[in-house]
């Protein structure tokens, strides 16, 4: 390994050396050229950008390239010649950028080709990413569902990963293991309709006050106070929420005579929906800013009250953007990771009482990512299947709420939303 | 109910010094009476003493080169202006014995009586019946769903939509053309029943026929309703108009039957302005 | 003729009450919301600014022969149960190092044990007897235990005792971290940037990225842990729990946060301003880096410094890609097992000892600071260089 890195080095200098010659060569000679009286389409630092791009980039390309074939199919390629033909390849490359610094040659043009083709490359990792996403899990959700049926972990409502490890060790044949997920979604929404019967009333209250009522100043400062909100980590909610809230609920409940567990739903579930607020509210507060102010003077000039405006015309008018950020909500609550790990509980639990101990999907994640598993244990990968299904459930909200957006700015044609 | 009120007529009104011709003035009941309104954006005074009686029953037209303070006074007349944070109005805007601007008067109730049309029409984003029957059903001037069918239909027919939109009333009210709509805001506020209608350049968003289609429809509902209309074409102002006040820089300049107002204008810079001279 | 308006305002009064009733409902919702993070900062500083006082002792440090062997013996026994674990653990590695020291005796402020900090700080303290407390108190009023300033907490890595816990690994995992985030994120996102507003072509493809990103801003983080793990890890041979792995995680979660506000900031450089430039001959290139970009640089930096702390306060991908580690010493590698600071907290949150509360509590106060100030620095950079057209 300290080999490679050695031979990676000197790589990096010969080529850093061929791209430095390159340039200064090649502004050398459009000098030369110009001065000596014949007119050239670009400039002397064109030809020696252009020059460096002929000397470095198919090098580059050609040793990512053969490390990427190396990775993926496995093939032996040395690294030593590998870098070498690359190194051969710059030096051509040299060759090529040097003979090109000629008067006919639009070295600008073949700059600005080379530039787009590398900005549409970043681009291209946008869409490796959602790529590498989806292959990720969708092969390992696979290995798993060879070992566990794909209806049993749909309809399953045992949740017992017990002794999958062993099997994966070789030891023990794995059938005491038992993936049913429905606990774990019936977990997962019930903290998320806490989150949201928080998150929503509170959000679109507030944003009406702020986009209705509220005096500029009021604004001023409430619009920050609700970005702190959204700006304090999960992790920092998770521990609120075991520390202060659940013992607080805990407490609660014992005074009126009900016993509630530690690790009780409410607690992760009130506590998410707070770090939900601001979404809601600031989607709202830009869908309700944009319905036009003659909806409400319309309202208004028919002797309605601005209560009733609200109610009846701002509220339906703004519906579509409404239901859009309360979508956004339940699919941040429902992949929220933290705040369920640090306070919600780890045993699979079937019910509908939020003071009872019950686990959620990203938990188990988690669960099986942290223990001393083999990659290829059926726990492991159980944790690809259910990111899966998270991965479905979120995509497919996130779609509708864009879609129910785009609705909304067509209808009052609004461009900043 | 309003107050009629002979003696305060123009032609014998000392309070207003401007110069009057016809005695008809005097044969019709008051609306609404304004006498020395002043009203400021911020430091910038927009309107500048005005002094006008608006009379029951009639067509008004509010004509002017525009920011001359046309469409600001009429948002006096229903205190739509009290939604702008930076506006202060001093002076007596008196309908039905009260000054509209006193703190006791509610202007929920103000704006019940007095109906507002806009420049753009803004039907609710519902269907074209409850755009309608809203607000008479929050107002409870109607109880049973039959009153409210009869009270919806006989808006409609009352802004000559009926036939148009019979059929599809459960429709919403934004699939309507630009001038149905217009009518629509129309029957809208007529449904609530106001004394006053108001009309900030309703036609001026409309094409050519839409226009005319509601020219005369004002020139029917002022059987009814007091129309104030504010209008930068001065042909519509002559056509639908039984009195006209010319504003200039926050000023009525001249007030008069419209029919002597366009023929022998007592101002020279009314007469300026109708021959076009600028505006 | 309609009814009076006496009548009118009759028949209001109802409504005007329940019109009234929602403002009052929408005030009080944003007063409730403005509660929440008043009563959230008013626990956490609670709870966590103790971890900045550290109950110091001092002591007598015996350099005896015995001492060398186990350092126990080097103080007083009376003691032993209130200057920490790890100084007693520390005197035979001194001697060893120091053989000078042998023999003599030294006064020191050393570090008391969590226990002892904790019954300071008037908290339960589970290990101590009547006795201890009794010794502690006298030992106080004497002035031989001291509250101090707690500076190991910033000096100091991870450790299994409370009192010698500090965060240093964490922030320098956390730096090393960010600058491979920043240094994959930012070009990347600013390049995609460039290409989708200056230079795509309005198609189908170019659609199908945009709304690729807008869904990536959108998925649960958790999931770029999974990439992460199964991509990086398992496929590439990112060595497990390393910045390097943490930073390209949080880079492609990143990457949305910076392609938006980028994008954002040259859509708002006006379309003049290039007409100008191509008037003048400028390549389209030469439009985007002379013209376009530097005006719409200081909207690039903000997104990015709110990008960056939203990566930076981020722990769930990480967990998967195992940078939840116990880190004792502060070492700066990329390639080496790290952790960040939102990862210590957590850490520190499922420590069983009391002490430990207090901690991560401190952790978090940390942690908010840089985070509020990085969210502040970004705001004073917008308003700084707001711009009207």
């Amino acid at each position: 390994m300290m080999q490679t890195n050695q031979l990676f080095l000197i790589f990096c200098s010969v080529l850093l050396l061929l791209g430095l010659v390159a340039f200064f060569v090649a502004r050398r000679k459009a000098t030369q050229v110009r001065s000596s009286g014949i007119a050239m389409y670009s400039q002397p630092d064109q030809y020696a950008w252009f020059a460096v791009i002929a000397t470095a980039g198919p090098a580059i390309v050609l040793s990512a390239v053969g490390a990427f074939v190396m990775l993926l199919i496995g093939a032996e390629i040395p690294t030593f010649s590998l870098l070498l033909v690359s190194l051969v390849l710059a030096a051509v490359g040299l060759a090529v950028g040097m003979l090109l610094v000629r008067s006919n040659f639009h070295a600008r043009q073949a700059i600005e080709r080379t530039i787009r083709w590398i900005l549409a490359s970043a681009a291209a990792i946008s869409i490796l990413t959602t790529l590498g996403i989806l292959i990720s899990i969708i092969g390992e959700a696979l290995n798993f569902f060879q070992m566990h049926s794909f209806w049993d972990f749909i309809t399953g409502t045992t949740w017992a990963p017990g002794n999958s490890f062993l099997a994966a060790a070789g030891r023990g044949d794995g059938s005491g293991a038992q993936f049913g997920s429905v606990p774990l979604f019936a977990g997962t929404f019930m903290i998320t309709a806490i989150a949201l019967s928080v998150a929503v009333p509170i959000g679109l209250l507030s944003a009406i006050y702020m986009g209705e009522y509220a005096p500029s100043k009021v604004r001023a400062v409430a619009k920050p106070m609700l970005e702190i909100l959204a700006g304090i980590p999960t992790v920092v909610y998770g521990f609120f929420a075991a520390i202060t809230v659940a013992p607080f609920i805990v407490r609660v409940a014992e005074t009126v005579g009900v016993s509630a567990s530690f690790n009780n739903a409410l607690a992760p579930g009130i506590v998410m929906g707070i770090m939900i607020i601001p979404f809601i509210s600031s989607l709202s507060d830009d869908v309700i800013n944009a319905v036009p102010d003659s909806m409400r003077q319309g309202s208004l000039a028919l002797g309605m009250t601005k209560g009733e405006t609200i109610r009846d015309v701002v509220i339906p008018a703004a519906l579509p953007g409404i239901i859009s950020a309360a979508l956004l909500g339940m699919s941040r609550a429902l992949g929220e990771t933290m705040i369920v790990v640090m306070a919600a509980g780890m045993r699979p639990n079937l019910t509908i009482n939020p003071l009872e101990e019950m686990t959620t999907v990203t938990v188990r994640i988690v669960a099986a990512m942290t223990g001393d598993l083999e990659f290829e244990s059926a726990e492991t990968l159980s944790a690809f299947a259910l990111g899966l299904v998270l991965f479905v459930v979120t995509l497919s909200l996130n779609l509708v709420s864009v879609l129910m957006i785009r609705r909304f700015r067509e209808k009052y044609r609004v461009n900043n939303l | 109910m309003s107050a009629k009120m002979p003696e305060m007529t123009y032609q014998s009104n000392p309070e207003i010094g401007q110069p009057y011709t016809r005695n008809e003035m005097a044969c019709h009941d008051l609306s609404i009476r304004v006498r020395d309104l002043n009203l400021w954006y911020g430091k910038s005074q927009a309107l500048k003493g005005l002094n006008i009686d608006l009379f029951q029953k009639n067509v008004t037209a509010l004509i002017g080169p525009s920011g001359c303070g046309k469409s600001t006074f009429l948002r006096c007349l229903n205190r739509m202006n009290d939604l702008i944070p930076s506006v202060r109005i001093e002076g007596l805007v008196e309908m039905d014995g009260r000054d509209v601007n006193a703190s006791k008067m509610d202007e929920v109730a103000l704006r019940r009586r007095v109906g507002m049309v806009f420049q753009k029409p803004n039907p609710f984003p519902k269907s074209i019946y409850e755009n309608i029957a809203y607000a008479p059903r929050m107002h409870d001037l109607v109880s049973r769903k039959a009153d409210q069918d009869e009270l919806v239909e006989k808006a409609l027919r009352d802004a000559g939509l009926w036939n148009e939109v019979k059929d599809k009333l459960q429709e919403p009210g934004t699939s309507l053309s630009g001038g149905q709509q217009q009518r629509l805001c129309i029957a809208r506020a007529i449904a609530v029943q106001p004394d006053v209608i108001l009309m900030d350049e309703p036609t001026s968003a409309l094409d050519p026929i839409s226009t005319a289609t509601i020219e005369d429809l004002m020139d029917k509902l002022k059987e009814k309703f007091t129309i104030v209309t504010v209008t930068h074409n001065m042909q519509q102002a002559a056509r639908v108009a039984d009195y006209t006040a010319f504003f200039h820089l926050g000023e009525i300049i001249e007030y008069n039957d419209t029919k002597v107002m366009f023929s022998t204008p007592a101002q020279k810079k009314t007469e300026d302005y109708i021959s076009g001279r600028y505006g | 003729m309609s009814d009076s308006f006496d009548q009118i305002s009759q028949q209001l009064k109802r409504r005007h009450r329940k019109s009234a009733r929602l403002k009052y409902f929408s005030m009080g919702a944003l007063g409730l919301a403005a509660m929440f993070l008043l009563i959230f900062f008013a626990d956490m500083l609670n709870k966590g600014l103790p971890a900045f006082k550290q109950a110091m002792v001092n002591v007598e440090v015996n350099y005896s022969e015995e001492a060398s062997r186990s350092g126990r013996a080097a103080i007083d026994r009376d003691l032993s149960s209130i200057v920490s674990r790890s100084v007693v653990r520390v005197i035979p590695l001194e001697m060893r190092n120091d053989p000078s020291l042998l023999g003599t005796t030294q006064t020191r402020w050393v570090l008391a044990s969590a226990e002892v900090d904790q019954y300071l700080k008037g908290n339960r303290a589970r290990r101590l007897d009547a006795d201890d407390m009794a010794r502690i108190d006298s030992l106080v009023a004497s002035g031989q235990i001291e509250m101090r300033f707690n500076s190991g907490f910033f000096s100091r890595g991870d450790s299994k005792m409370a009192e010698l816990a500090g965060i240093m690994s964490a922030v320098v995992g956390t730096v090393m971290t960010m600058i491979v985030t920043l240094a994959i994120a930012f070009p990347i996102g600013v390049m995609t940037a460039i290409y989708l507003e200056e230079f795509a072509p309005d198609n189908r493809l170019t659609q199908l990225i945009e709304i690729n990103i807008n869904n990536l801003a959108a998925i649960p983080s958790i999931l770029f842990g999974l990439l992460g793990l199964a991509i990086f890890i398992n496929f590439f041979g990112v060595p497990r729990s390393s910045p390097l792995v943490g930073g390209m995680t949080l880079a492609l979660m990143t990457l949305p946060v910076i392609i938006i506000s980028t994008r954002t900031a040259l859509r708002s450089v006006p379309e003049s301003i290039r007409h100008a430039a191509f008037g003048v001959g400028c390549s389209r290139w030469q439009v985007v880096k002379d013209h376009v970009l530097p005006l719409a640089m200081p909207g690039i930096m903000t997104g990015s410094i709110i990008g960056l702390a939203q990566a930076m306060g981020e722990t769930a991908p990480l967990i998967i890609v195992g940078m939840v580690a116990f880190i004792p010493d502060v070492t700066a590698s990329f390639t080496e097992a790290a952790t960040v600071m939102p990862a210590q907290v957590f850490t520190w949150s499922g420590e069983p000892d009391r002490a430990f509360v207090e901690k991560t509590a401190g952790g978090i106060l940390v942690l908010l600071a840089v985070l509020i100030s990085l969210n502040a620095s970004a705001v004073l950079l917008r308003k700084k260089f707001e711009r009207r057209w």
